[in-house]
């Protein structure tokens, strides 16, 4: 799966989520959910269905490394490759 | 046509999931409604067939008025003297006595000595324009042509649905409602522990979030404390045994709806959580059930980890009582002795001063801060 794969596939969620906001309108580098303004059930949400997408496990202990969009596409990237 | 709160007045019926002929069960899912907050489901009350419907696709009709006939059991035998159960269901839940914002009533003149008088198509024009009578110097009679000769002001966009259906409510609340506030800090650093620990080794649909320990806690402290617990209509607090916890959901298009979380007192952690999930979902989708939004007996609001200290909230009529909860931060707090970083919220109440006082406010507020000391046990 290439990086540009994963990022769209991340954005189709947050599009699920927060369908108003517009992926060129966020700064991919600062806080995801300030960006996409979702609070912790729709995080939670978008963790599961990154997670089933991606077949990976995504612990919570890991969700200070999924951050920014650009840390979350990073952390995909690395689970997906391992 | 089901009242779904103390704001609404009519509905639109926008499906009807069963067919004439076909046989219903208490707690089916029959039809959908159009209101101001979003598509409703009904539920029909009664075992039986439904007979035919009295109201058309896309038909809007005033709350109380019969949607279909549906015929129990027995009389389906008995034809001869069909009594035929109209489906209007928890009618009762809700008195609607209120008139909804939708037609503008015009501003009363200032109550000096000295008011201008008016005509009264003028005095609705004025008040449809936002115009400010007492900037009138007239010496006799103001008439529409004054009003118009004002020209046409650009009118303000009229409200959203969901805003006037939330402008109705909460006017009732602060018109009828006595209000009484309170705050409390409380320490939630080990309802959070339990939280990351619980979750440590479970699959992201099966964690748990700190908004289910706050309903929990709520709700076990609401036995001892039932007069925050229930419904105040026709001057007389009704206390309600189950508690069901309504929770007040941001929607994301604009406003909020609070509606319940059923039996939240005799629901475990886990299944109050899916209950959430589930809730939370539909009402994000537009689509919640009509009991959902008129049996709540107490509302929680939350402003979860993104937003401010504290917040006190206004009652949703006809409940008593309204805890709210602000973001949780670190900060410093003598702890065992120590100065220590603690994950630390304020915990408020608004209350009705007709139902209760602030002794047992207070009180209650401790319980509930007991019961988040405590999560195991919850």
């Amino acid at each position: 799966m290439t990086r540009q794969e994963i990022e769209t596939a991340i954005s189709k969620e947050l599009n699920r989520i927060a369908p108003e906001i517009d992926m060129d309108d966020i700064d991919r580098g600062e806080d995801l959910r300030e960006e996409f303004d979702i609070d912790s059930m729709d995080f939670l949400k978008l963790v599961t269905a990154l997670g089933k997408i991606f077949r990976v496990e995504i612990p919570e202990a890991d969700y200070g490394q999924i951050g920014s969009f650009n840390a979350l596409a990073d952390y995909m990237a690395g689970k997906v490759a391992t | 046509m089901p009242s779904l709160g103390a704001d609404m007045e009519a509905g639109t019926l926008v499906e009807q999931l069963v067919h004439p002929g076909d046989p219903v069960k208490r707690g089916d899912i029959i039809a959908a409604v159009e209101t101001q907050k979003g598509a409703i489901e009904i539920e029909v009350f009664e075992d039986g067939i439904l007979q035919e419907w009295l109201v058309d696709l896309g038909t809007k009709v005033p709350v109380g008025a019969p949607l279909a006939v549906v015929q129990t059991e027995g009389e389906a035998q008995t034809k001869a003297e069909p009594v035929p159960k109209v489906v209007v269901p928890k009618e009762d839940m809700m008195v609607v006595d209120y008139e909804t914002p939708t037609q503008p009533k015009p501003h009363a003149a200032p109550q000096s000595g000295d008011r201008p008088r008016i005509t009264p198509a003028a005095r609705r024009r004025a008040a449809q324009q936002g115009i400010d009578l007492t900037s009138f110097h007239s010496k006799g009679t103001i008439s529409l042509s004054d009003i118009e000769a004002l020209g046409t002001k650009p009118k303000p966009a009229p409200m959203s649905d969901m805003r006037t259906a939330i402008a109705a409510a909460m006017s009732r609340s602060k018109r009828e409602i006595p209000h009484y506030y309170l705050s409390h800090t409380v320490d939630l650093t080990t309802a959070d522990e339990f939280i990351t620990q619980t979750n440590a080794d479970r699959a992201p649909e099966d964690r748990l979030l700190l908004g289910a320990v706050y309903a929990k806690a709520i709700a076990k402290a609401l036995k001892k404390y039932g007069e925050f617990n229930g419904h105040f209509t026709d001057d007389a607090f009704h206390q309600s045994d189950a508690v069901h916890l309504g929770l007040a959901i941001n929607i994301r298009s604009g406003g909020l709806v609070a509606p319940a979380l059923f039996d939240t007192d005799s629901k475990s952690l886990d299944v109050l959580m899916i209950a959430m999930r589930d809730l939370v979902e539909r009402v994000r989708a537009g689509r919640f059930r009509a009991r959902e939004l008129s049996d709540a007996t107490i509302t929680l609001t939350s402003l979860g980890d993104r937003g401010v200290d504290q917040l006190y909230g206004v009652i949703y009529p006809p409940q008593v009582a309204i805890v709210g909860l602000g973001t949780p931060r670190l900060l410093p707090a003598i702890h065992e002795g120590e100065v220590t970083a603690r994950l630390t919220a304020t915990l408020t109440l608004a209350a009705d001063h007709r139902v209760s006082d602030g002794h047992r406010g207070a009180l209650f507020l401790k319980a509930i801060d007991k019961y988040l000391q405590r999560p195991d046990t919850l």
